[in-house]
């Protein structure tokens, strides 16, 4: 199995796919930053970040768990507790 | 032991014409902003919608599925006395009895057709198209007018933001006919049963979605049932010039047409859009937009068209096609 990635890469593997999904520069996406409110991702690009996440990081990211994932960070705990 | 007769059907089908029927009355995103809390701007970046059409009140969905009907008979250069079975693809009839196929039939001047409703939703005319191909191919039916026609405003809370903005009123109808070389491929369809829950009538009224959740379905799951259609009608994805996923939600269609293209499908594959200005109509958005398109001249007869219905049930299907 391959080494679990640190939280710095996570962060940068999702901000990746944030600027592909959303257009959002990989340099606004930092931890304290709501997906929501400050990058201004709606709820059906939340959908595409998740599933392009399940395929880069290999975790699930069920709808109702998605929901309580506000803050990049939040994905980032989420996406290192479940890899 | 006595073996019975069997009848023979054609070799192969295609479709023969099409036509299709929308109301009058176009409702824009800023009519809607008026009853809900809404606006242009954000219905837009959602579902990709500028404006539909709803139905008056006495225009009923029988009355839409006949126009289109109608219009599809004569796009194939046929009188109603040609066809012989009319099948209905349907989810929002105002009451389950009776059914709206026969009325249909009738009004258009199908003298005694085999006539029934088919319901699956979204995925509905390709459920239904199939059946009509397999029908002649058996010999069952000499050729069949196949018609999606919906009023879903009758099933939508008229200010629930969500679905109200989506949903509309329309029919689109196909002819199904006898043919030398296959113009129908076989259909790739199935259901999933067990995610009922996630477009449902709430309270046994109002159309309810889990927006998210289908949204990941749509989004995911699609696009490899497009695929298998291909490849069981012997076609690759770089053969698809027109791509006609159901009118669900342009950022759905456009999901499907990039998955496709990431497996070969071309750059100039003409992707359907007419939800732009027809919202979403379930059964009738695939034949509505097919005849949309050729009349913009966007789809030429002999175009291979590759259609997606999916749906609540939640169902789906899919097969190419080659435009007529």
């Amino acid at each position: 199995m391959a080494d679990k990635p640190s939280d710095e890469k996570i962060l940068e593997g999702l901000a990746e796919i944030v600027e592909e999904v959303a257009g959002v520069s990989p340099d606004d996406v930092t931890p304290e930053k709501s997906f929501v409110d400050d990058l201004d991702i709606d709820s059906l690009s939340m959908v595409e970040i998740a599933v392009q996440a399940e395929d880069k990081f290999g975790v699930k990211i069920p709808d109702d768990e998605l929901a309580n994932l506000k803050t990049v960070g939040d994905a980032v705990k989420y996406v290192s507790a479940h890899v | 032991m006595t073996a019975l007769r069997i009848t023979q059907g054609a070799a192969a089908t295609r479709l023969l014409g099409v036509g299709s029927h929308q109301p009058e009355r176009v409702v824009t995103n800023d009519d809607l902003s008026k009853i809900m809390d809404t606006t242009d701007e954000w219905i837009r970046e959602r579902v990709g919608i500028r404006e539909r059409r709803f139905a008056a009140k006495d225009e009923l969905l029988v009355d839409m599925a006949v126009i289109a009907g109608s219009k599809a008979l004569a796009d194939a250069g046929l009188a109603p006395s040609d066809v012989d079975t009319v099948i209905l693809a349907n989810c929002t009839m105002p009451t389950p009895i009776p059914n709206g196929a026969a009325q249909v039939a009738d009004r258009i001047g199908v003298k005694a057709a085999g006539a029934f409703d088919l319901n699956a939703a979204c995925a509905g005319f390709c459920y239904a198209l199939n059946t009509a191909s397999d029908l002649v191919r058996a010999g069952s039916a000499r050729r069949v007018l196949v018609i999606g026609a919906e009023k879903l405003t009758d099933w939508v809370e008229p200010t629930d933001r969500a679905n109200a903005i989506i949903f509309a009123d329309g029919a689109g109808a196909a002819v199904v006919g006898p043919a030398e070389t296959p113009g129908i491929g076989p259909v790739v369809w199935g259901s999933a049963g067990d995610l009922v829950d996630m477009i449902y009538m709430r309270d046994d009224r109002w159309i309810y979605q889990e927006g998210q959740s289908v949204f990941r379905w749509a989004t995911t799951q699609i696009a490899p049932i497009a695929l298998r259609a291909l490849e069981v009608a012997g076609l690759q994805p770089s053969d698809v010039d027109v791509l006609i996923p159901h009118q669900a939600n342009l950022r759905i269609v456009e999901a499907i047409a990039k998955r496709l293209r990431a497996k070969g499908a071309r750059e100039d594959m003409v992707v359907a859009d007419d939800i732009v200005h027809s919202g979403n109509t379930s059964s009738a958005s695939i034949p509505m937009a097919m005849d949309h398109m050729r009349a913009a001249g966007r789809v030429k007869p002999g175009d291979v068209a590759l259609l997606i219905g999916f749906g609540a049930g939640l169902s789906y299907a899919g097969q190419a096609v080659i435009c007529p």
